[in-house]
């Protein structure tokens, strides 16, 4: 069936995408003024230390030979061995926190897609009314404030200035169950669904303004159906599909901004693993975090392509 | 006579920012089992008062006054929730364009159901689905779960309109509004969703409205015409006394520019334009094209007079109405048999074009004349256009066989062809829209092939252009203007003028008038035949429309599929075509009856 050809084929451009993301990073990261060993020694290291370190860790060998072994090690989930403190495995130093910020994301997506999608396509319904004018400004204003303002005006809103319903710093404690800290993500949710909320408002509004435009959606008024039916059945599947590659885009966008979010909330994330670990050049955890936003964009992307052609008829039976 | 069931007084439409008036005065009547034609060129408000009947406006428009009753039913009046109740269920409508009003993300079955659901039609589902299956039947298609599984894209045109029928009559309305329901659909299908129409119309005692700008279209299926003219109706009455003694100037005029399949009658076009909303004049909006006109007819609009089964409004349709209409039409002039004596001047032998891998073009043969124009025929997919474009080296895959200009074989491509070649033909496209750059001013827009193939000073260039200008009837004055600026006629005059100053051999038209009213398509071929006549060009002129062969070309080729179905001269073609396929083309296409002259 070509629509599982076609699948399959972007599957493998997506890891296509992955390896040269791969390389780059690698590189990048190689590239770096500064050296692990002499980070990892300290300023006073003696030349003979220095080297016999470099040599533990491999440095000494040419860059292809370590990034060849780097891409076998991680094919297999190893994803190397922190420089920095302890020296775990980088997958033992970034799991915990890789968890934090998949839920944190995933929290951030379940509220704002569903909540910039409704208010899209309903101020398109009420176009050039005071409530569509206003929701313009609003949005307007949001997506020009960076999200770390965004999220200070929060934390002075509803933390610390105005009113005090809400812990200013989301410090998750890892023993005990998430659930009973729930109060501890509600600002940090906040803010990244503020973050992405106007692109996908606006998004969703002008093709919902285009869809309702079209003659398939004056059709169903004329046939007699209820507004809500129209809405729902003729002009909310057809209005997303246009949406969807852009909301893809935010969500990616969300899975980088957290480092800034995670950060001013002191949230135990990837964001901050990944600050700490730029300060402390530990170049494993460097490379595995930045693999794994870049493995996050390209999934996204990726889902955003195949949930296309599955909510288009036009496309999924076009491939049959 | 049987009872009313429409009947619509002194509606009025306005735009809602300005209340300018997009339609004023519209007062009809429709009876049930009748078909009522509302025939009118392109902004003259019919589908703006077609879809008033139903309180739906597009954005910007709204209903200012007027009465409209259904079945004894004030519409105008009615509450939102009423008038959901009316909209698909006591009045329904059939859309100009199925592919664009069927929702491309629902089964056609869906679509069909959730109307008889709204309505609350039939008691259950088992009944509503034996409700689908009987129209599916009714409009002559499958009525399974399968085909009814099938979205709007995978459904031919002819299918996707025969489904709005199906849809339109489904829950037994006693009104049915048809907007132009078979405009981009094969004559062939056409045909066959007209006499759909019209045989439920009669069987069910529907009452319907079938809006068009096609005159030839509601010949056979209207029992009465409203001719509809800058938002107010200027003629309303029986069909055969309209074809055969129209009492409107307007009327008559339109008449005579619409193609006459017979060949007795040469096509004659409206000059100028039809007012826009907003820049009518306080009296008879024809005034400035009409040729009756006296100060009168300036101060102020005619009402509605004449007897109630044929109402006019003109001040001097009395004395219209007994002239004869020949004055208004001028006898087609015969064939000139001299012409073509010489060998052809371009030619296609065994030609085949091909789509990426497939074979569009199955070996066809061409030759054209100087001074002569031979029609290319077909529905589309026929190739038509395809061996147009290989001619001009415009086709987009891989073209074999032999073309040739003069005494020497042209290359396949156009980029490859020598200047002298690419002079030599011309090519004009389809939409006048489409073709001109509208950020290009006329001027900007003709020079190019003046640069290319001459080499010659500005003012010559200039000169050049106002000729070219002149030569399709447009002022020179027009060099500075964008293309947004003029009408679409006046668009296709440029485009064929940027052709006329390339002086070309060859003309290739590409439907040229598909895109335009039957009184503008009337004037460019008035056009195209005074261009042959006058500069000897050879002209290949592609068109899917049989009856505008008879004016313009002195031979006709008709294809189908991609291959040649008929050739000759157009007489006899059209008198007696030995192919099948093109007897029944004939019989297909609509043409109006004119009968007693």
């Amino acid at each position: 069936m070509p629509l599982a050809k076609h699948i399959l084929w972007r599957v493998i451009l997506g890891f296509i995408t992955l390896f040269f993301a791969s390389v780059l990073i690698f590189m990048m990261t190689n590239l770096l003024p500064g050296d692990p060993a002499r980070a990892i020694l300290g300023p006073r290291a003696t030349p003979e230390k220095l080297a016999i370190l470099r040599e533990e860790l491999g440095l000494d060998r040419p860059v292809a030979v370590r990034y060849a072994a780097w891409l076998g090690d991680i094919s297999h989930g190893d994803l190397g061995t922190s420089l920095a403190g302890m020296q775990q495995p980088v997958t033992k130093v970034i799991g915990r926190r890789l968890y934090n910020s998949f839920l944190l994301v995933v929290l951030a997506a379940f509220v704002s897609v569903p909540l910039s999608m409704g208010i899209g396509a309903y101020t398109a319904l009420k176009r050039d009314t005071k409530l569509d004018a206003t929701a313009t400004i609003a949005t307007l204003t949001l997506s020009a404030l960076p999200e770390f303002v965004i999220g200070i005006v929060l934390i002075l809103l509803l933390s610390t200035q105005v009113l005090h319903i809400l812990p200013p710093i989301s410090r998750l404690d890892p023993f005990a169950p998430y659930l009973g800290q729930l109060d501890l993500f509600i600002l940090p949710v906040m803010t990244l669904t503020l973050a992405v909320l106007p692109y996908i408002v606006r998004l969703l509004r002008a093709s919902t303004i285009e869809v309702l435009e079209s003659e398939y959606i004056s059709m169903a008024r004329l046939k007699g159906l209820p507004e809500p039916l129209v809405m729902r059945r003729h002009s909310l599947p057809n209005a997303v599909v246009p949406a969807i590659q852009g909301t893809a885009m935010q969500l990616a966008w969300l899975a980088g901004g957290i480092v800034v979010v995670e950060y001013l909330f002191a949230y135990p994330g990837i964001g901050s693993a990944l600050v700490d670990a730029v300060s402390n050049r530990d170049y494993p955890v460097i490379q595995a975090l930045s693999l794994i936003l870049a493995a996050t964009y390209v999934f996204l992307n990726l889902a955003a392509d195949i949930l296309t052609i599955l909510i288009t008829p036009r496309l999924r039976t076009g491939m049959r | 006579m049987s009872d009313v069931v429409l009947s619509v007084k002194g509606l009025r439409v306005e735009l809602e920012a300005s209340g300018a008036d997009i339609d004023d005065e519209v007062e009809f009547t429709i009876h049930s089992g009748e078909v009522l034609g509302l025939v009118g060129e392109s902004a003259s408000g019919k589908t703006t008062a077609a879809t008033a009947l139903l309180v739906h406006q597009r954005r910007g428009a709204v209903v200012a006054g007027g009465e409209v009753v259904i079945k004894g039913r004030d519409i105008l009046s009615l509450s939102p929730v009423e008038l959901r109740k009316v909209r698909g269920g006591l009045a329904s409508y059939v859309p100009q364009d199925p592919s664009m009003s069927l929702n491309p993300a629902l089964r056609i079955g869906t679509q069909l159901r959730e109307i008889l659901e709204v309505h609350g039609f039939g008691a259950s589902d088992a009944e509503r689905a034996e409700r689908i299956r009987e129209m599916m039947a009714e409009v002559l298609l499958p009525g399974d779960r399968q085909f009814l599984r099938r979205y709007p894209h995978q459904l031919s045109g002819g299918q996707q309109q025969r489904v709005a029928v199906a849809m339109a009559f489904a829950c037994r309305p006693s009104l049915i509004i048809l907007d132009e329901p078979t405009t981009g659909l094969d004559v062939t299908t056409q045909a066959h969703v007209l006499r759909t129409v019209k045989d439920l119309a009669r069987t069910y005692g529907v009452a319907a409205l079938y809006v068009t700008h096609d005159l030839a279209v509601v010949a056979n299926l209207a029992d009465r015409i409203a001719v509809m003219y800058a938002g107010r109706l200027v003629e309303v009455g029986p069909r055969d006394a309209l074809f055969r003694g129209a009492h409107h100037p307007y009327t008559r005029r339109l008449l005579a520019s619409v193609p006459d399949l017979a060949g007795k009658y040469a096509l004659r076009g409206i000059p100028g334009r039809a007012p826009l909303p907003g820049k009518r004049p306080p009296g008879c909006s024809f005034a400035d094209r009409c040729d009756y006109t006296e100060p009168r007819c300036i101060e102020a609009f005619p009402p509605y007079e004449g007897p109630e089964e044929h109402r006019v409004r003109c001040w001097r349709w009395e004395e219209i109405a007994r002239l004869s209409l020949q004055n208004d039409f001028v006898p087609r002039r015969a064939c000139d048999a001299s012409r073509g004596a010489t060998g052809p001047v371009v030619s296609a032998k065994g030609v085949r074009a091909f789509y990426g891998t497939t074979e569009a073009l199955h070996g066809v043969d061409l030759e054209v004349r100087p001074g002569c124009c031979v029609a290319l025929v077909g529905e589309s997919g026929s190739g038509k256009t395809t061996l147009a474009r290989a001619i001009a080296g415009i086709h987009p895959g891989k073209v074999e066989g032999e073309i040739r200009l003069g005494d020497h074989e042209l290359k396949r491509d156009a980029r490859h062809r020598p200047k002298a070649d690419r002079q030599a033909i011309q090519y004009i496209f389809q939409s006048p829209y489409g073709s001109l750059n509208p950020r290009r001013s006329i001027g900007q827009i003709l020079e190019p092939p003046l640069r290319t193939f001459f080499d010659l000073s500005r003012s010559e260039k200039e000169d050049r252009m106002v000729e070219a200008l002149e030569m399709v009837t447009l002022d020179g004055s027009l060099l500075g203007v964008y293309p947004d600026q003029l009408s679409g006629g006046e668009r296709q005059r440029v485009a064929i003028a940027r052709a006329l100053v390339a002086k070309p051999t060859v003309l290739i038209c590409d439907e040229v008038t598909s895109s335009l009213d039957v009184s503008v398509q009337a004037s460019i071929v008035e056009l195209l035949v005074k261009l042959i006549d006058e500069t000897g060009v050879a002209m290949i002129f592609v068109t899917h429309h049989l009856p505008l062969v008879r004016t313009l070309a002195q031979e006709v080729t008709v294809m189908n599929v991609g291959e040649i179905v008929e050739t000759g001269t157009v007489d006899a073609v059209l008198a007696d075509p030995q192919a099948e396929y093109t007897r029944n083309l004939l019989a297909d296409t609509p043409d109006v009856d004119r009968t007693p002259f």
